[in-house]
């Protein structure tokens, strides 16, 4: 292989130092032994042990949890339907309305999506009163339209490039649509589905705009309540959960990544 | 395959060619019946009209070109796409808006299309469970199947652990094993290569007899057509140009699209002189020798035709032959040693390059010829064909 040349490295250096310094000074800050944030005063755990021991903390991070987990899942299944349809169907009647419609939460900016959501919610229970209130559920319903948005595009994605050819061999086996998909299509397009899964899961954990449009009062997520914090002026127990946080989201894109490549390789042997 | 298979598989096309083919016997009933079948892609007309009728147990091939029309008509078959009009019958019945799962007709992929995430004997058993058959009986009859296709042992591996040649004989095994009517075959050699394709060849050609299954193949191959089928559809343009034995294709093409399509060809433009009911007498100013051919043809005088002869047909010699028609001079211009045999290629007066193929009898052969040498071609009148059209 060709030596590198200086400007490239330069270059890769730079996108790596603007990337992750703040990301490395947050993790060491988190084992600050100071009380102040700003000033260093030796290595400690001290703050990981404070901040479980707040309960509005770890409540908060629960609920996130559940919400993550309960949208991922519900997206996972909307957004896949989303994109077969959208791959398979052929020419219809409104495709172009279903795709635009999917692509608009990717491009839309959060305030809106969040607000417009507020407004659907407000005008529905004036209609018939339901969702009553704003709270956990209508936070899972924002999450699953946005997220069902990306697992839409990933599956797609993947089904264009995945042989048309199988599909029909197992039509002409004597598959029908229903077994055509469960057993052939779906396990196809696994991998891309488990990494829908586990994008929607981070993006509905990270997600704070949205969530505070959506929330209501006693449903704050960890999102919520860290920017709270913050406002009050940042605790070095703040930057404890955010090193957590930057541990768990890591896993998760860790994971979609290798599910990604694994689905190359299964599927392109040569 | 052993000798000794080759050699039974022989026997048994000739004990089958005594026997009168289906095609030939008046009211046979056909098996699939294509009648005025066309099929559009927007402005694009892919399948012009289409009428054509397999008989059972035929090993039918539709050859041509890409963009002939041949793949479409076959996808039409198999119902993945449905005609723009005409409709096609298989065993009497009419496949219109039939499902591909419910016609019984299987196909086998160009490309395999074997399921990735399945074991070899899972894709084999695939249709079988479809169909609501036991697990047990699906057990016994994908051994059977696998068995037969000499791989009976690799039936747990995935299939991107098989070699080009496993794959092609377990896309084979899936697509017999719910004992279809009729089997598609797109190109089913094509990923294979040449030596390979050759031993399939004949392994296909037995399973078809054993199992007595319609099959109609697609190729854009002459050389496999001409080994398999027992007859051969020519498509061009999306139009069936010609239908016939392998044998009557080659020696009898009824153009010269046919002519020049399957084998290498020779054609000379000339101008009908003599119009006898066994015999005609054709000017060449091209060949610069009459020409005659010792079958009549049906065409007004002085029409321009074409004769074509096979560059195998044709003697080359030092010596001046005693014939006076079909008899042409010119100069060796290239030699091609092909091992088997040597490719001559020969400059008339006019022009014209004239192929001529020699086999080499002896291992001196092609010293007797050498470049710029001049020559006589010559050939018999029953070795060339007038086109007209």
């Amino acid at each position: 292989m060709q030596r590198k040349s200086n400007f490239l490295n330069i270059t890769a250096g730079l996108g790596y130092v603007f990337l992750y310094a703040p990301i490395i000074a947050l993790i060491v800050y988190s084992f600050n032994a100071s009380k102040l944030v700003t000033v260093w005063g030796g290595w400690s755990f001290k703050w990981y042990v404070e901040l479980f021991k707040n309960d509005q903390i770890i409540d908060a991070a629960l609920l996130s949890v559940k919400i993550a987990f309960i949208s991922a899942s519900l997206a996972v299944v909307l957004g896949t339907m989303a994109g077969y349809v959208l791959s398979r169907f052929g020419p219809f009647r409104g495709k172009m309305i279903l795709s635009g419609w999917i692509t608009a939460p990717l491009v839309m900016p959060e305030v809106i999506t969040g607000l417009s959501l507020l407004l659907l919610f407000v005008a529905m229970e004036g209609m018939f009163g339901w969702p009553a209130g704003r709270g956990t559920g209508t936070i899972i319903i924002a999450h699953t339209t946005f997220c069902m948005a990306y697992v839409a595009v990933i599956v797609q994605a993947r089904l264009s490039s995945l042989d048309e050819t199988l599909e029909e061999a197992a039509m002409d086996l004597g598959a029908k649509p229903s077994s055509l998909f469960f057993l052939v299509t779906l396990p196809l397009i696994m991998p891309a589905v488990i990494s829908g899964w586990l994008l929607s899961f981070t993006l509905s954990l990270d997600d704070l705009v949205i969530a505070s449009f959506v929330s209501g009062p006693g449903n704050s997520t960890l999102p919520m309540v860290i920017f709270s914090k913050v406002r009050l002026g940042v605790t070095p127990e703040v930057n404890a959960l955010a090193t957590i946080m930057i541990a768990i989201v890591a896993i998760g894109v860790i994971a979609a990544m290798w599910q990604m490549r694994r689905q190359a390789r299964l599927l392109k042997p040569e | 395959m052993t000798s000794s298979q080759v050699i039974d598989m022989q026997s048994s096309t000739v004990a089958a060619a005594k026997t009168v083919p289906s095609w030939k016997q008046d009211g046979a009933e056909p098996f699939v019946r294509i009648e005025n079948i066309t099929k559009k892609f927007g402005e694009f007309t892919a399948v012009d009209n289409v009428s054509l009728d397999i008989y059972k147990s035929e090993l039918f091939c539709l050859l041509g070109g890409s963009g002939s029309g041949k793949s479409t008509l076959l996808r039409m078959l198999a119902g993945f796409e449905s005609p723009t009009s005409g409709r096609i019958l298989i065993d009497g019945v009419d496949m219109a808006g039939i499902q591909p799962w419910k016609r019984p007709v299987n196909m086998m992929f160009q490309s395999y299309a074997l399921f990735p995430h399945l074991t070899v004997a899972d894709n084999v058993g695939f249709g079988l469970k479809r169909e609501g058959v036991s697990n047990g009986e699906v057990k016994k009859r994908v051994a059977e199947m696998l068995d037969m296709v000499q791989l009976g042992h690799l039936g747990k591996r995935k299939p991107h652990q098989l070699s080009g040649g496993q794959r092609q004989r377990v896309a084979l095994a899936r697509s017999l094993i719910k004992r279809p009517k009729l089997l598609l075959l797109d190109e089913p050699l094509g990923a294979l290569d040449k030596k390979l394709r050759e031993e399939t060849q004949f392994e296909l050609i037995n399973i078809q007899e054993e199992l007595g299954v319609t099959f109609v193949v697609v190729t854009h191959d002459q050389e496999e057509a001409m080994t398999l089928a027992t007859r051969i559809g020519v498509m061009n343009n999306g139009v069936i140009v010609q239908t016939d034995e392998p044998h009557d294709v080659y020696e009898y093409p009824n153009s010269r699209f046919v002519a020049e399509f399957i084998g290498s060809v020779n054609l000379f433009e000339g101008q009908v002189t003599e119009d006898e009911p066994d015999f005609v007498r054709i000017t060449s100013p091209e060949a610069g020798a009459a020409l005659s051919v010792n079958h009549g043809i049906s065409c007004a005088p002085d029409q321009v035709v074409h004769v074509a002869v096979r560059p195998e047909k044709i003697h080359i010699s030092h010596e001046r032959p005693e014939q006076k028609d079909n008899c042409l001079q010119g100069e060796i211009e290239e030699i091609a040693y092909m091992g088997s045999l040597s490719v001559f290629k020969v400059r008339l007066p006019s022009g014209k390059e004239v192929r001529v193929t020699q086999p080499n009898f002896t291992r001196h052969m092609g010293e007797r010829f050498t470049w710029n040498d001049k020559v006589f071609l010559y050939w018999d009148e029953d070795s060339s064909v007038v086109l007209t059209s």
